[in-house]
């Protein structure tokens, strides 16, 4: 060791940590506020600066409320069948062993990497004039693309991995052996899935469920592509505020923008509540 | 037929290994039994098969002098106790234990009387309102055991009930269990690995080896009459040493501790002799071995001495201090061997792998090329 850095002063390792500690809390407390709370607080300004009489032109326009409905209905139905499905496919590759379980769990997150773009665009290569499925839906005089069915059917496309992806691991961990018991106890399947399955997994399919909502009513890449935003038609809320900006209506656009982010908070927030509660109640 | 449990043929593959192969017993009505073997013997398979939580694929089982093998899970309603309790995380004690009675649709009054009555019967009257998760582990076995009574099964089926248990409170438990077994009287069938617990608890033990029944029998004859080198290994034993054959004795390092007359001339051959079965002279005695006292160490009431032969193989003797106090280490004693079990060293090959407690393994093997004098 040369003298000058014994020379140097430093500082006790316990400080050091402290510091480096303290560092961190700060970069993620700044992180998580800059890039996420920020811009809510953005919004929320936005929206709510020009007074009640911006909120009221809102909840008047015949087409803002069309698009809140559309939204909710499109959300309802994704959520049907994402929440069903996704707990049907979680308890396959949780509790089942079958060739090309890998494909398939890997298969599971591809909504998550492509861009909802792609998807609507290919929607449109399917359902659209020359696509394969076209002719079939033709003949019997439904319509698919430019209508809700192909809007539904994108979002759940996009909103497939959230409760697969909090569900699945979730019974990975619990195991078999609960289910197993109730069986031996007596219990038919149904029973089983009901009585033990459902109470072991309800917080994180109620967070996957919630994932998916906000998921579902933010959506606009694919709805975009595939709806053809005919506004009291095939316009949701997402396309609505687009519109809205468009025509120079910020205000409008920033007052849905506030009410759907506060959906999701809302909903997320809750949840968490909730547990934190029965989670207190239950060791106490 | 038995009005007990009666398995004729069981098979059982998980892909390319054969993890259950040609299983067959009879487990008297009434009585614990226990299958007994080390990890991987297949014990467990046979278990969950007979519950139903596995399907085999070939064989038959029944139960009551009813066949059992078509049935699901559901429709056997045989109780079973999972090594890691498997209660239901979310309900209460009580719930756990009623939740046999609800899914049949018994009524509330019936239910909460029948939950009393379990409840008081392993003793947690007190704990009915507490969860899984604040009771401690000893505790939620005898939960999981009040639920799986619960719906009074006609066979219990254990699955290494105390294998996760501290050693304190699986002695409490495996003693409360036999209390328990002689109020109820329940047929039950004991899957577990430790040979102490199978001898205490069951009428009959099932010995199990590499998905095969070695060998059943009363734990007497288990015990003192092993009929395969693996039973001799696995159920008490803690020495194997390896010799050869020689005028129809056991030729052992400089000694000719046993009769061997049962194999055949020259052929090498293994004893199985348990360290309390040792008995330690000064003097040469007829057929004892002559070994060097390495090291001893104090167990409380006995010492175990390690004993190293003339041929270089490991001896290890554990005796009451008052008979030892003589040796010390470094000493040349005389090694006899009481009731040794002889084996050819062929059939005894593999089963020395698995079998060995892990607590005496450095008492073990010494491989039997270098260890068995050329023949003069």
């Amino acid at each position: 060791m040369s003298a000058t850095a014994e020379r140097t002063p430093r500082l006790s390792a316990g400080t050091r940590r402290r510091l480096v500690h303290g560092g961190l809390i700060t970069v993620t407390f700044a992180y998580v506020g800059v890039l996420v709370v920020a811009p809510l607080i953005g919004i929320a300004v936005a929206a709510l600066k020009p007074g009640l009489s911006a909120w009221r032109t809102v909840f008047d326009d015949p087409f803002a409320r069309h698009a809140y409905v559309l939204t909710g209905y499109i959300t309802a139905e994704a959520l049907l069948v994402t929440t069903v499905m996704g707990v049907v496919v979680s308890l396959v590759l949780s509790r089942d062993r079958f060739p090309g379980k890998a494909v398939v769990s890997a298969l599971v997150d591809l909504p998550l990497a492509v861009s909802p773009v792609v998807v609507g665009l290919a929607a449109v290569l399917l359902f659209g004039l020359g696509g394969w499925f076209e002719p079939w839906f033709a003949a019997r005089d439904i319509q698919i693309l430019f209508a809700v069915p192909s809007m539904v059917l994108v979002t759940i496309f996009i909103s497939i991995p959230f409760v697969i992806r909090e569900v699945a691991p979730l019974l990975q961990e619990l195991g078999a052996e609960e289910e197993q018991a109730a069986r031996t106890l007596g219990a038919s399947q149904l029973q089983t899935f009901f009585r033990i399955t459902l109470p072991n997994i309800r917080w994180g399919l109620l967070y996957g469920i919630a994932l998916s909502t906000a998921r579902a009513i933010g959506e606009v890449g694919a709805v975009l592509i595939v709806s053809g935003t005919i506004a009291g038609q095939t316009e949701t809320s997402t396309l609505y505020i687009l519109r809205a900006f468009d025509e120079g209506q910020d205000t409008s656009g920033y007052v849905v923008a506030l009410t759907l982010a506060m959906v999701s908070i809302v909903m997320l927030f809750g949840i968490e509540f909730f547990r934190r509660r029965q989670d207190k109640g239950h060791s106490a | 037929m038995s009005e007990g449990i009666v398995v004729q043929g069981l098979w059982k593959r998980f892909g390319s290994f054969d993890a259950v192969k040609d299983v067959g017993f009879e487990a008297e009505d009434g009585k614990i039994t226990a299958l007994l073997g080390p990890s991987g013997s297949g014990k467990s398979t046979v278990l969950r098969m007979i519950a139903g939580l596995e399907r085999p694929d070939a064989g038959r089982i029944w139960v009551g002098g009813e066949e059992q093998t078509g049935k699901s899970v559901q429709e056997r309603r045989f109780g079973f106790v999972f090594q890691h309790y498997a209660l239901f995380r979310h309900m209460t004690v009580s719930r756990n234990v009623a939740f046999g009675l609800s899914v049949r649709k018994e009524s509330k009054a019936v239910q909460r009387s029948r939950v009393n009555e379990l409840l008081e019967l392993v003793g947690l009257a007190p704990f009915a309102s507490r969860y899984p998760d604040q009771l401690s582990g000893g505790q939620r076995q005898r939960v999981a055991l009040a639920r799986a009574l619960a719906p009074q099964p006609r066979l219990l089926l254990l699955d290494e009930p105390f294998g996760a248990l501290d050693a304190r409170v699986r002695q409490e438990l495996r003693r409360w269990l036999d209390d328990l077994h002689r109020e109820l009287g329940v047929t039950s069938l004991l899957v577990t690995h430790d040979q102490d617990e199978a001898l205490e608890l069951a009428n009959e033990v099932v010995v199990m080896h590499q998905g095969r029944v070695e060998q059943i029998g009363t734990a007497d004859e288990v015990y003192n009459r092993p009929v395969t080198a693996f039973v001799a290994g696995f159920v008490g034993a803690t020495n194997i040493v390896n010799g050869h054959v020689s005028g129809g004795r056991l030729r052992l390092a400089d000694g000719e501790p046993t009769d061997a007359g049962h194999l055949s001339e020259g052929e090498k051959a293994q004893a199985y002799v348990r360290s309390h079965d040792v008995r330690l002279t000064s003097a040469a005695e007829n057929g004892a071995v002559s070994a060097t006292v390495e090291r001893i160490t104090n167990m409380g009431w006995t010492s175990k001495i390690h004993l190293r032969l003339a041929d270089g193989q490991v001896l290890l003797a554990q005796l009451p201090n008052e008979e030892v106090d003589w040796i010390r280490p470094g000493a040349q004693v005389f090694a006899g061997l009481r009731d040794p079990k002889v084996f050819s060293a062929a059939s005894a090959e593999d089963a020395a792998k698995d079998s060995r407690p892990a607590e005496v393994s450095d008492a073990v093997v010494v491989p039997s090329r270098e260890a068995t004098p050329q023949a003069p």
